[in-house]
């Protein structure tokens, strides 16, 4: 048990992280290729054609799994950065660093999709729907981060703002989204119901799940590329980084 | 307790020295609210639709006009250093500040939204509810505000970045706040909404000050 | 299979611009963002590199 935990924290220092988060990424990789191309097979070639929205549906397979990877990446976010915070370690707050992009990317295409989903199905880009303002607030969490993270010159500063700010956030989520709901209902007028969606085919959920975990591995190779970057920037007068590089 | 009251005093006394800061927030308030009606028209229909949420916005815009001022001149003279190794709680001291902050810069806003209202052709009862409202949602704002003014301080571009980080907090705010006035003028019970609004400020008076400090904290390393 | 020809297959029954640009979308940004980061990294590895070549210049100087 001691000798385990041990070993955890041996991979909190960047020294013996980076080298180990080189040799992780190209297994993300490959799996995110593989969930990739079976989760594309399925979207286009096995799952039928919806009666009620055409080919158009397709666009789900890309947009939900987004969505799903927007919010899950802000919260593993929170995680690390709330973990850097109070354990002082600071390879967790680099990887809340290094995720942030990758979130705010996830949330944007959540949102071109989505637009892309609703003019033909709505008939409008974009509609005052609670799950699309709440992503687009999502978005500004996500740009909020990254600004204040890219104000501060101090790493250490940076980190734990961005570490308080990333918390303040993760609470205040929740409030947001039924907030949001709630005047949605206050003014349903004006909104479509997005729960009138049909009923989902076994295979276009294996198809979702599918492109969700390439989604997902694709998110994590993608955030270890950038943390290996931002552990050679921040400890570039170190001893060891000298020696890293050959 | 003492050391409380000692902090919301001395924040009032130095505005009092300073009155053309205080004075910027209430003016915004009240031109931007005033300029609305000139960019839509005189129509009264459109107006008393629009006035909960015009009336709401600009008094989140107007605290977020005093925000950075909250804790930028304590720090650049070191009073704020002082504050943190004083014997009493920082936390204090920080929610004192806060309850200053308030008072010079919310509650100036409530007090005049009945009037501004009277712009808007709202009726004495909507105009209670929307000053409900405000005093229950305006402490919320100074309370979140603080979290981006600590965690903003002596960061450059400080104004901008605090827009960008506590808008989006504010959004729950601005929903119930200006919500509780629409339903009214829609004839519904606006209880839920406010009680709603209270909830949060007791949540934000408890969490607030607390996530303040720890950002003072870090900005004062 | 429910496509009779390629040009179906991209025509999407009508939402070709939607469909396709959706997946377009993404594709085109889940390849810039590793490519970003790939090029991050090795900015950073030069950098270093020419970092530690100067080091060993001035170094190799000094003992001359």
């Amino acid at each position: 048990m001691r000798q385990s935990l041990i070993q955890w924290f041996k991979f909190a220092s960047p020294q013996s992280f980076y080298p180990l988060a080189g040799r992780m990424i190209p297994w993300f990789w490959a799996a995110a290729a593989i969930f990739g191309i079976s989760g594309l097979w399925i979207s286009f070639f096995v799952a039928p054609t919806d009666a009620q929205q055409g080919e158009g549906y397709r666009i789900i397979f890309v947009h939900v799994p987004a969505s799903w990877m927007s919010m899950f990446i802000y919260l593993v976010m929170a995680f690390w950065a709330g973990l850097g915070l109070a354990l002082n370690t600071r390879v967790s707050a680099m990887m809340a660093q290094s995720l942030a992009p990758t979130g705010a990317l996830m949330a944007a295409l959540s949102l071109w999709t989505g637009a892309l989903w609703g003019k033909p199905m709505w008939g409008a880009w974009w509609v005052w729907d609670a799950r699309l303002t709440s992503e687009l607030i999502l978005f500004f969490l996500y740009l909020g981060f990254m600004a204040l993270q890219a104000a501060i010159d101090d790493p250490r500063r940076a980190d734990k703002a961005g570490a308080i700010l990333a918390l303040v956030g993760v609470v205040n989520i929740p409030i947001i989204y039924f907030s949001v709901k709630w005047w949605n209902t206050l003014h349903q007028g004006s909104t479509i119901n997005l729960n009138k969606a049909p009923s989902m085919a076994q295979t276009m959920l294996w198809g979702m799940l599918l492109m969700a975990l390439a989604f997902w591995m694709y998110s994590i190779a993608v955030a270890l590329m950038r943390v290996r970057a931002i552990i050679l920037e921040r400890e570039r007068h170190t001893e060891w980084v000298k020696h890293a590089v050959e | 307790m003492n050391a409380f009251f000692a902090t919301v005093r001395r924040d009032l006394l130095l505005a009092m020295r300073r009155k053309s800061e205080v004075l910027t927030a209430v003016f915004f308030f009240v031109i931007v609210t005033s300029l609305f009606p000139l960019g839509i028209g005189p129509e009264p229909v459109l107006l008393k639709k629009i006035a909960p949420g015009i009336l709401w916005v600009a008094a989140l815009l107007a605290t977020l006009l005093g925000l950075p001022r909250l804790f930028a001149a304590d720090h650049v003279d070191g009073t704020l250093e002082q504050m943190a190794l004083s014997p009493s709680p920082l936390g204090l001291l920080v929610a004192g500040k806060i309850l200053a902050h308030w008072l010079l810069c919310g509650l100036p806003l409530v007090l005049l939204a009945p009037v501004l209202g009277l712009q808007f052709d709202l009726d004495a009862s909507a105009l209670g509810i929307l000053t409900l409202a405000l005093l229950l949602g305006t402490p919320l704002l100074s309370l979140i505000g603080a979290i981006g003014a600590a965690l903003t301080l002596g960061v450059r571009g400080g104004g901008v970045l605090l827009a960008l980080l506590i808008l989006p907090l504010y959004i729950p705010a601005l929903i119930f706040g200006a919500g509780a006035v629409e339903a009214h003028i829609a004839g519904l019970e606006v209880g839920g909404h406010l009680s709603l609004l209270a909830a949060m400020l007791v949540l934000a008076a408890f969490f607030a000050p607390w996530a303040t400090t720890a950002a003072l904290r870090i900005a004062l390393e | 299979m429910q496509w009779n020809s390629v040009g179906e297959f991209f025509a999407m029954g009508g939402y070709a611009l939607y469909v396709w640009g959706s997946f377009g979308a993404c594709a085109l940004l889940m390849i810039a963002e590793p490519f970003l980061a790939k090029r991050r990294l090795s900015e950073v590895r030069r950098s270093l590199i020419r970092e530690r070549l100067a080091d060993e210049l001035e170094t190799q100087q000094r003992t001359q």
